[in-house]
Parts: structure tokens; C-alpha cells; sequence
């Protein structure tokens, strides 16, 4: 059994301490020692490693830095242990390994200035960038050949059709929620019949569009956003280039065009399958029958409500895989960068698509659509 | 009975991932104190050994002994003795990125031994940042803001934090220039010479080979099909070898080598040992 790190202290014969150290001087037993040599006082002329039995770098390194500190000198020393001083030793230096401190105020104030400057450039690149996708719009107008036909039909299923089932259970328990809510709060006035038209006026115009367009963002829009963003890592986007393949038109635009494409359809998917749920619950807790249900739906919701949704569909579809594509091609140097600009894909396209909803509501009721 | 010398002992390794057989009865010994230098082609399971023997891999069968104490099944909370006596340089570095330099090198001394004073661990930190090579101020960067042959650095001094007895080094040279390669490599011999490392060195570098390994195992046909000092190999019969020594790069390696060029000079003396 190996002693852990333990020392005696023996008067010189010239005055002063001599530390006589033995036991194992390796990291798993010296942190005990270590602490009561650096309470000592400065008295100690001679350090002698002679009863030593095994020494490491941490101990080589404790040893160092006493006779440093003290100005003792180090005896009964064995090549092993000698070379390990002299190597750990060559580092005299009390630099501090921690970053220079900064006033928390100076700190505050760059930080703030810092997203300033983040926000305002984001903004610029983000013109520019819808710049770059008119342009490739225009450019694959005139010249339809380099239309990427299949890249669109591929993010039509990845997008669209993958996303049925989430979306239409989503749907029909929003659905449920706003037909058990409404009827709970409208039977206080004996006017439990409006639920229906609470559900569908509500999901036809708002929800059905809403729900859908944050569910299309969290699934795809941060799709694009790793995908694109990995590409640009392992060089693929640069590759694309130098080859004369246009990244806007290969990458980003099939993928708005289906964004846009199939928002209007899972939004009017979204909203029929809301009313269903909301139909159901009248017919259980109402009992109002899914005939006469259907019967008032047709009667209430004026047609102006589907082309509402419908409008903003595909507005917001484009705008959710804009902030996918757009934070994917702002991804430079390591693989950190791609979830950071994943979160902000999605944040940046739910907060684009609330703000752009309320713009449409105040919009559609001034155009007399309510 | 095994062998006292051995470090570690891979015996009848056997690897698959579906289909795809990696290894199969792959043996293997690393002996104390030497540099054991891994080679093998693309895919031929060089990692996966190092995975196996370091236990992030299950292997299929076999028996991989470490200072004597068998890897096999431990979960990672199981064969803390063993794990704390080695040190593992991953091909990136695998730094903890939310940690500076220091920290990173602090994170297992903190785990294993919480008994050290604040001053004492930043004295350690700051000494295994410079027998890694870095200067001081490197200490407080951050892994992104270091550049790729620092960051190996930084990797070997989190490595070298527990004063391992055992070094595992997974192609350290790989994406370094020439005059940052050769450093790597007299460091590694330098590190070897001064703290009495065991290292298992996985490289492609013919370079590294001739200069620091004192052995070479050759991994080819799911096996280590050689192991043996460099002059050794040269004399065995197989296609591999032969076209991997005796290609034009493996004979630019040699010729420099013969020269002199690889060869470093390391002025400490070499250690005892107790």
C-alpha cells in the first residue's frame, strides 16, 4: 500500500526548516498536503524528496512551487523526479489563466450596442436576400430550363404531405378546445348555438392559418435552416458555386415555391379538421347533430372567411421558409453556428407571421371582408 | 496469467456493425513505455480499436484488458481506476466548447479530485497548458477561438490533466502543416520521455511513424496483420504493407528519416521510473 503525500519538518543546522517529504506525491494524494504546505510560513531552507516513493507532475509542480515561494532549495532528488520539475518548472509565470475582467457596465453597454449593430445588419442582409430571390425568380422566368422541378415536388411530400398527420391532430384538438371553451362561456348567456359559429368563423380566418404556419415553421422552416446550414459548412454551397450552380435558385427557391404551395393547402386541411372536432364536441356536449352543424356553418361563415385564410397562406408560407433559407446561408465556420441559427429560423419566422397577422386583420377590415 | 508488461491486451476482438464486419479476432498488446504507432487504410476499424479498448464501443466479442482490468460491459460509471489513469486526444479535440482552455483542462480534475484549492487547480491547469505547448493567453480563449492545431493542444493538455499513465491519440497530426506536424510529434516524444507515457498513437502520417513510434501495428483483413518496428515490417510479404512503406510517399518518409530530417533531438534525460 502506497502512503499518500505527507511531509516532516526538521531544523537545519544552519537555521531554518528542512521539509522532509515522503509517501506518493501523485494527484490522488497530495491535495491534502498541498494545503498545509501553503500554510506554512517562508522558514524552510531545504526540501528533501529523498523518502519520496512516487511522484507525478502535480506533485513535481507543488514541490516547485514551495521551494519557489520559500526559497528553499531541493534536495535527494532522482532523475525522474528531477526532469519532471524541470518540466513543469519551465512555466514561471503568474499570468492568470482567467479573461481580464471587464466593468459589468462597459460590458452592458457593448452588449447593447453589439445588438444593435446585429439587428440592423440582420435587416440589411435580410432585404438583400429577398433581393437575391426575385432576382432568381426573374432569372428562372426567362430562362425555365434551370427550373429544379424535382427539388420542388421532393419539399412538396417533405413539407406537405409529412406533415399531415401532425398537422390535422393538432387541428382537431385546437378544434375540440374551441368548441368546449366557447360553449362553456357562451351557455351563461343561453347562446350555446353560437359555438358554431365561433368555430368556424375562428378557424377558417385565424387559427387554421396560425396553427399551421407555426407548425410548418418548427417542422420545415428549421429544416431548411440545418439543412442549408450544414451544406454550408462542409462546403457544399461554395462547391455549388465554383461549378456555376446558382445556390439562391438551386436551394432556396424550390423550397419557398413549395413552402408556398402547400401552406394554402395544409391551411385549408387545418381548418376542416378543426371544424370537425369542433362539430363533434357540439354533437356530444351540444347535441347539436353534424347535419344541422354543417347547416349553420354554411349559413354563418361567409365565403370572405375561406378567402382570408387562403390569402394569407401562402404569404406566410414564404415568409417561414425565407427565415429557414435565410438563417441557413448565414451559417459560417462550425457546427455550433447551425443550431444557433435553427432557433433563430423559427423564432424569426412565428414572430414574422403574428406580426404580419395582425397587418392582415386590420387590413381585411378595413377592405369591409368581416 | 497476464503479462505485467502488457498495458493493455486486445484478444479475439471481434466488431461488426450489421453486416459489415470491422474486426474479427483482432490481438493485440501495447507494452509500457512505448509509443505504438496504429496504421491501417480508410475504414479498416483504427478508430473503432481505440473506441473499443477506451470503452465508448461494445464490441461483439473478445477481450480487451487495461492495466490488467477487463473493459468489457463496464458502463461509465463502472472502472473509474482504469479510466482516470488514461488520457484521451480525439481527432478534433472534442473540447467542451462553453469552457475556456483552462476550464476544459480543469474539468477532470475537478470530478476525480474536488479536494484541490482553487489556486492549486489554476497552477496545474497553467502548467499542462504549457507542457502542451500553448501559450499563456490561450489559456483564457475559448475552443472556437482557437485554430485547429491549437486546439489538438488544448486537447492534449485536458488529456495529459490526470498525469495518465496510458495516452491514446487519435490521428494528431492529421490537418496540421508539416512544420506544425514534426512540433506535434517531438512534443509527443518529449511528453513520452519526461512523464513516461505509454502512448497508442493512430496515425496516417508516415512521418510521425518513422520519428516517434517504436513499434507499428498494421491493421488490414479485419486484423492486426503486423506489429513490429518499422524495419521489421518492411521485410513481411504483404500487398498492403508493401505499397503503404514502399509507395512513394512511405519512401520520402524513409529517405528523410536516413537523413536525419524527422529525426528530433530531445535533450532530457530519459526517466528511471520507479
Amino acid at each position: 500500500m502506497i502512503e499518500p503525500a505527507d511531509f516532516t519538518q526538521d531544523t537545519a543546522e544552519e537555521g531554518g526548516l528542512i521539509l522532509r517529504l515522503n509517501g506518493a506525491w501523485t494527484i490522488a494524494g497530495v491535495a491534502d498536503a498541498d494545503k498545509r504546505l501553503r500554510a506554512l510560513g517562508d522558514a524552510v531552507r531545504h526540501i528533501d524528496l529523498s523518502a519520496v516513493e512516487h511522484i507525478d507532475t502535480v506533485g513535481a509542480w507543488i514541490v516547485y512551487r514551495t521551494a519557489r515561494d520559500m526559497g528553499a532549495d531541493i534536495v535527494g532528488v532522482n532523475a525522474n523526479a528531477r526532469s519532471l520539475i524541470e518540466a513543469v518548472g519551465g512555466v514561471d509565470s503568474n499570468d492568470s489563466i482567467a479573461p481580464p475582467v471587464i466593468s459589468p457596465i462597459i460590458k452592458l453597454i457593448g452588449e447593447l450596442g453589439d445588438a444593435v449593430l446585429t439587428a440592423f445588419g440582420t435587416m440589411v442582409q435580410f432585404i438583400a436576400f429577398m433581393g437575391q430571390c426575385v432576382k432568381a425568380i426573374i432569372d428562372l422566368i426567362l430562362h425555365p430550363r434551370r427550373f429544379r422541378i424535382h427539388a420542388v415536388v421532393q419539399h412538396f411530400e417533405h413539407a406537405g404531405v409529412r406533415a399531415l398527420p401532425i398537422v390535422g391532430m393538432m387541428s382537431f384538438l385546437i378544434g375540440i378546445v374551441i368548441a368546449q371553451q366557447g360553449a362553456v362561456q357562451l351557455r351563461q348567456f343561453g347562446a350555446e348555438v353560437f359555438t358554431v359559429n365561433l368555430v368556424g368563423r375562428l378557424t377558417l380566418r385565424e387559427l387554421g392559418v396560425l396553427m399551421t404556419a407555426i407548425m410548418v415553421a418548427g417542422r420545415s422552416g428549421s429544416a431548411f435552416a440545418a439543412q442549408i446550414g450544414t451544406m454550408k459548412i462542409t462546403e457544399e454551397v461554395d462547391a455549388m458555386r465554383t461549378i456555376g450552380v446558382v445556390p439562391t435558385e438551386a436551394l432556396v427557391i424550390p423550397r419557398i415555391m413549395a413552402t408556398v404551395v402547400m401552406m394554402p393547402l395544409l391551411a385549408m386541411y387545418s381548418s376542416i379538421i378543426a371544424m370537425i372536432g369542433g362539430g363533434l364536441l357540439c354533437w356530444i356536449a351540444l347535441d347539436i347533430p353534424p347535419a344541422t352543424f354543417v347547416q349553420r356553418i354554411r349559413e354563418v361563415v361567409p365565403f370572405t372567411d375561406l378567402l382570408v385564410g387562403l390569402v394569407k397562406a401562402p404569404v406566410f408560407g414564404a415568409i417561414i421558409a425565407m427565415a429557414g433559407c435565410f438563417q441557413g446561408m448565414r451559417v459560417e465556420g462550425n457546427s455550433e453556428e447551425v443550431g444557433l441559427k435553427t432557433t433563430a429560423a423559427v423564432v424569426q419566422a412565428i414572430f414574422l407571421v403574428i406580426v404580419l397577422d395582425a397587418f392582415f386583420a386590420v387590413f381585411f377590415t378595413g377592405i369591409g371582408w368581416n | 496469467m497476464p503479462d505485467r508488461d502488457n498495458i493493455i491486451e486486445v484478444r479475439g476482438l471481434r466488431n461488426a456493425f450489421g453486416d459489415q464486419v470491422i474486426h474479427d479476432g483482432l490481438d493485440l498488446d501495447v507494452k509500457r513505455g512505448e509509443i505504438l504507432g496504429v496504421v491501417g487504410g480508410s475504414g479498416t476499424g483504427k478508430s473503432v480499436l481505440m473506441r473499443s479498448i477506451i470503452g465508448l464501443q461494445n464490441p461483439e466479442e473478445g477481450e480487451i484488458r487495461v492495466f490488467g482490468e477487463s473493459m468489457r460491459d463496464k458502463e461509465e460509471d463502472e472502472a473509474t481506476e482504469v479510466r482516470r489513469r488514461w488520457g484521451v486526444l480525439f481527432q478534433g479535440g472534442a473540447l467542451f466548447s462553453t469552457l475556456t482552455v483552462a476550464e476544459n483542462v480543469q474539468v477532470p480534475l475537478k470530478e476525480f479530485y474536488p479536494d484541490f484549492s482553487k489556486a492549486t487547480l489554476d497552477e496545474i491547469a497553467r502548467y499542462k497548458i504549457h507542457l502542451s505547448g500553448l501559450p499563456p493567453e490561450a489559456a483564457f480563449k475559448f475552443p472556437s477561438e482557437l485554430s485547429g492545431g491549437m486546439k489538438k493542444r488544448a486537447g492534449l493538455a485536458r488529456a495529459l490533466a490526470m498525469d495518465p499513465d496510458l495516452l491514446f491519440l487519435d490521428e494528431p497530426t492529421a490537418g496540421l502543416d508539416p512544420i506544425g506536424a514534426a512540433r506535434f510529434d517531438a512534443l509527443t516524444l518529449n511528453l513520452k520521455q519526461t512523464l513516461g507515457l505509454t502512448v497508442f498513437l493512430i496515425t496516417h502520417d508516415l512521418d510521425s511513424l518513422y520519428a516517434i513510434c517504436d513499434r507499428v501495428a498494421v491493421l488490414a483483413d479485419r486484423q492486426v496483420i503486423a506489429v513490429g518496428k518499422i524495419d521489421e515490417l518492411l521485410a513481411i510479404d504483404h500487398p498492403w504493407i508493401n505499397e503503404y512503406f514502399s509507395g512513394p510517399r512511405g519512401r520520402a518518409a524513409k529517405s528523410g528519416h536516413d537523413r536525419g530530417i524527422t529525426k528530433m533531438s530531445v535533450d532530457k534525460p530519459s526517466p528511471d521510473g520507479p
